[in-house]
């Protein structure tokens, strides 16, 4: 049972069930490390501000590196006038990346590995791009799913795969960051698990459990990788859609 | 990662009396023999348990149930993490890069200023200079020409008063010379008459020497 991989993505209510129009909404220990994952984005955005130093300590370099990464981001992908999503590609960036590095101590629930989760926030994006799309274009932005100077004859054909690749954006981009974190935990625990069930064996299993336990180190620093770069993925992501919506021609 | 077996079988119980709660007291009872039973069959009793707790024995990711609490709690604090965002840490960030910009920009307008400051001194100070030496030529020009014509002048004057004392010198002797040349001709004439004389030749006129003196 301690090597139950799947035990960690449990969800438990932690105060006793709460319920709105029929909807359980209770509060989680999902719920908890989302208001964590707030609360250490803020807080260590407010250390990193509170000095406002002309040339900046340690963590306020760190407070302007993330900051200047994501205008960076936002500025090359959006443009000048995407500064208005700056915010909120700030604000998913920095969610994706705080909990899957809060998910990273043992333990602690991972808010991404849970689809609901990750589908939510793709979806919110590509809600997103055609609201602005329409709202900045009109029914003109629907000109995105037939490309100019293409024959009519394969325009249909076109036009449908324009259409399918665009309903699958909020698909690959909850599914990429859910995938990626399901499955590092996963194996992460399998390995770990192998670790303890060999070294209960004694003397025998405790050499044979140095490879997996190699293999967890090895794993936890790739997680770590994973964690950063999923959240990177998002964010850039978020901002390539979005371009399509300030942006029709491509 | 890897969670101590106590806590687990604790968590395991708990769930596990949750599951089966609304089945009846009889698997329950069940199930609970199996956990005190053996730890294998804990294990696999243990994930049907997990699975069973939150609908069909499905993968807690999957678990439809949880998603409304989920959703519901994302809503709130992912809308609490952008405002506070947009309204406070970003705007804090953004001042903090904006005023170490304005004070590079500052910084290097002030430069420039002081370095174009500089360039007007120095260009001021060399036109300074050329003014000086030219008016300092000019002066040695001007100076140098009334010398000359004071030099001219006086010269001119000592020319003048030179030719003229020449002149006078000039005359003096030109007319010291005719009354030579007179006395000589006098002495000339005598010396004539009185060598016609001696030679007796008789007496011969002033006149007639005069005469043959010219002739």
């Amino acid at each position: 049972m301690a090597n139950d991989p799947i035990h960690q993505f449990q969800i438990q209510d932690l105060t006793g069930s709460f319920n709105l129009g029929g909807y359980d909404i209770s509060f989680t220990n999902s719920a908890l490390f989302m208001g964590a994952t707030v609360t250490v984005i803020t807080a260590f955005l407010w250390l990193a501000s509170r000095k406002a130093e002309l040339v900046p300590g340690r963590v306020q370099s760190v407070g302007e590196l993330w900051y200047g990464m994501i205008d960076n981001m936002v500025n090359n992908v959006l443009g000048h006038d995407g500064k208005k999503f700056f915010p909120l590609v700030f604000s998913l960036f920095s969610f994706v990346l705080v909990a899957n590095m809060l998910g990273m101590f043992p333990y602690f629930f991972t808010v991404t590995s849970h689809v609901i989760v990750t589908a939510s926030l793709a979806l919110f994006v590509v809600a997103l791009v055609v609201v602005v799309g329409i709202y900045k274009h009109g029914l003109g932005w629907f000109k995105l799913f037939v490309p100019s100077g293409v024959p009519l004859a394969i325009l249909p054909f076109i036009s449908l795969i324009e259409i399918i690749s665009f309903l699958s954006r909020p698909i690959s981009l909850g599914l990429r960051l859910f995938g990626n974190m399901l499955a590092g935990h996963i194996v992460l625990k399998v390995f770990a698990g192998f670790v303890v069930s060999l070294g209960a064996l004694g003397i025998g299993g405790i050499l044979g459990a140095i490879a997996p336990l190699a293999m967890a180190v090895a794993l936890t620093a790739l997680e770590f990788l994973v964690a950063f770069l999923q959240a990177f993925v998002f964010a850039i992501l978020t901002c390539v859609y979005l371009n399509d919506a300030l942006h029709t021609h491509h | 990662m890897s969670q101590s077996t106590a806590a687990t079988t604790a968590e395991f119980q708990v769930a596990e009396e949750t599951t089966t709660a609304p089945e009846g007291a009889a698997p329950a009872g069940e199930a609970h023999g199996e956990a005190a039973g053996g730890e294998a069959h804990g294990t696999t009793a243990g994930t049907e348990a997990h699975g069973g707790g939150h609908g069909g024995g499905v993968f807690p990711p999957l678990d439809t149930k949880t998603f409304p609490s989920q959703l519901f709690w994302l809503v709130i604090f992912f809308a609490a993490l952008y405002l506070l965002m947009s309204r406070f840490a970003l705007p804090r960030l953004a001042a903090i890069l904006g005023n170490r910009k304005a004070r590079i920009d500052s910084d290097l307008a002030r430069a420039q200023s002081l370095k174009d400051e500089t360039e007007a001194a120095v260009k001021s100070y060399e036109k300074a200079l050329a003014d000086a030496r030219g008016k300092a030529t000019d002066i040695a020009r001007e100076t140098r020409d009334a010398v000359n014509k004071d030099v001219d002048a006086e010269s001119h004057k000592l020319d003048e008063a030179l030719s003229k004392k020449i002149a006078a010198a000039e005359s003096k002797i030109a007319a010291s010379k005719a009354k030579a040349l007179e006395a000589v001709e006098d002495i000339a004439a005598d010396s004539a008459a009185e060598i016609v004389a001696a030679l007796g030749g008789g007496k011969v006129t002033k006149a007639a020497i005069a005469k043959a003196l010219k002739g």
